[in-house]
């Protein structure tokens, strides 16, 4: 036994060295580590690899965010040809329209009588919109193709400079913008209500496709409905994107997925616009009156909104003599 | 020409924010931009790592290609500078940035952004190399004379390398070879669309 003593504790003197040595070889706590690629690997769209941050910049702890790269194909390429299709696309539809019907004249021509139909608080209301909407538009327009067709025109230095300036218009004049659309929405509703009488004004081709054929409307036609409805649906999605991204609260997601909104919503509302400013203007003769001085011809009241021009017919019979109408 | 990268070797990285300080200080960054910052993956956890990240200088840069004004350039050292003066602070480039870099430093509380800043790889900007006008815009510009971006230069570690991309790749490539492991170049496959293989 006494001489297996020296053995045993040679034996045990070996394990003592060669044990920790071999764990160590298998467990290296260092070696573990979260990887890149695992990370991007399980990144659902729109994910961010992101962590802890010490300093107090919370948007700072997102670490990539590989969507960013995504978010240039819509910029370069998807907003780009929406706009152009439907930009272009309404144009070359109005000027077929134009070329077939030409100019929808008031068929009994004017009778020299007018009748109150915007007061000045309404054109009011409609030309700040409007002129707004106009300046938010062109400057829009211009972050998506300036850099195509007007850099190459104006040179580097003065689009720069008009780009800041429409940059600025474009976060200013969106408020009057807003406040135009919520006041033109509390003064128009009630005459927009969609009914049975608008779907027939559709069937016949909405008293413009064809010469001769008016259908009855009220104060609002369906078209005009129509528009009135694109306008404050629209421009709610208008200012509800922009707002998200003038005062970017959440992350980057966020503000990629409202600027896609803000982007789309516009190329075809500004189309929409289009249409809405020819038949307004040069599409249809007596019309511009109505939002120009407020007031129409009774022809052309006759002709597209029949039954409200009996009902404010009606109106001011009913009216004691000597009364003057309240504008 | 050499064609400069970022690359944080997260393995050294000790989360220090040196790097975070460095910059903020040689470059005269303005109050609440952070051109620099570190992240923590898994805090806390097994296998944490933190990462130090700016602006990485990306191949086909995503801020270049949706600027609406056109203010950004390459340099030929393959750095993504912009040029202030042009900049309308519209806030496209970050939202196409994969790493959050473009900064704008709040001018009104009525939600306009001032002109973007970000990382310029402590290369200036399109002003005369080492002016007052160039530094007061972007900061320094060390390479211009010659030296690297700070934050890499003064890291404790030699976490965060900044160079010529092949250069800085056989370092962080002998080093994995070297002690076996190595969680991955963070940022290269978004930015330059490759990996360093190993």
């Amino acid at each position: 036994m006494k001489k297996l003593l020296p053995l045993f504790s040679a034996i045990l003197l070996a394990l003592v060295i060669v044990l920790p040595a071999t764990a160590q070889q298998n467990f290296r706590p260092t070696e573990q580590s979260v990887k890149e690629e695992q990370l991007l690997n399980a990144l659902k769209p729109g994910g961010t690899v992101s962590g802890r941050i010490s300093i107090p910049d919370e948007r700072a702890a997102n670490l990539i965010q590989p969507e960013g790269r995504d978010w240039q194909t819509y910029r370069r390429t998807t907003l780009p040809t929406i706009g152009t299709i439907a930009i272009l696309g309404m144009v070359a539809l109005l000027a077929i329209f134009f070329l077939a019907r030409g100019r929808i004249r008031i068929e009994k021509g004017f009778s020299g009588r007018t009748v109150l139909r915007f007061p000045t608080f309404d054109r009011f209301v409609h030309w700040t919109t409007a002129s707004c909407f106009i300046v938010l538009a062109l400057s829009g327009l211009n972050l998506t193709f300036g850099k195509m067709l007007l850099e190459p025109l104006i040179g580097e230095s003065s689009f720069g400079t008009l780009a800041a300036l429409g940059k600025l218009s474009h976060n200013y004049l969106a408020f009057p913008f807003m406040a135009g659309v919520a006041a033109m929405f509390l003064i128009w509703v009630k005459d927009n209500i969609p009914g049975k009488i608008d779907v027939e004004w559709l069937k016949a081709g909405g008293g413009i496709l064809k010469k001769g054929v008016h259908p009855p409307a009220k104060r609002f036609n369906g078209g005009q409905k129509a528009i009135f409805w694109i306008v404050v649906i629209g421009g709610a999605a208008m200012s509800i994107s922009g707002w998200h991204l003038l005062f970017p609260t959440e992350g980057i997601g966020e503000v990629q997925f409202q600027s896609r909104v803000h982007g789309v919503i516009a190329m075809l509302f500004i189309a929409v616009m289009i249409a809405h400013i020819y038949i307004g203007s040069l599409g249809m003769e007596g019309a511009f009156d109505a939002m120009g001085t407020g007031q129409v011809d009774e022809n052309w009241a006759k002709e597209h909104h029949g039954l409200w021009l009996e009902e404010e017919k009606a109106k001011a019979a009913k009216a004691p003599p000597g009364a003057v109408a309240a504008e | 020409m050499a064609r400069m990268k970022f690359l944080c070797d997260a393995d050294r990285c000790i989360e220090c924010n040196a790097c975070v300080t460095a910059c903020k200080n040689e470059n005269d960054v303005p109050w609440g931009i952070n051109r620099r910052r570190v992240v923590t993956i898994n805090d806390g956890k097994p296998g944490e790592r933190s990462v130090s990240m700016a602006c990485m200088h990306c191949t086909d840069a995503p801020c270049a290609a949706v600027c609406p004004v056109n203010c950004f350039y390459t340099t030929a050292d393959a750095v993504v500078l912009h040029n202030k003066d042009t900049c309308i602070g519209c806030g496209y480039c970050f939202y196409a940035c994969p790493f959050g870099a473009p900064q704008y430093p709040k001018v009104s509380s009525f939600g306009s952004r001032g002109k973007m800043d970000k990382c310029t790889y402590c290369a200036g900007g399109p002003e005369a190399d080492l002016t007052q006008a160039e530094y007061i815009k972007y900061g320094a510009n060390r390479l211009a004379e010659g030296k690297l971006p700070l934050c890499a230069e003064m890291c404790s570690t030699k976490a965060l390398l900044a160079g010529d991309g092949a250069i800085i790749a056989e370092i962080y490539k002998e080093r994995v070879m070297k002690r076996g492991y190595g969680s991955g170049a963070w940022g290269w496959k978004t930015a330059y669309k490759e990996t360093i293989a190993i």
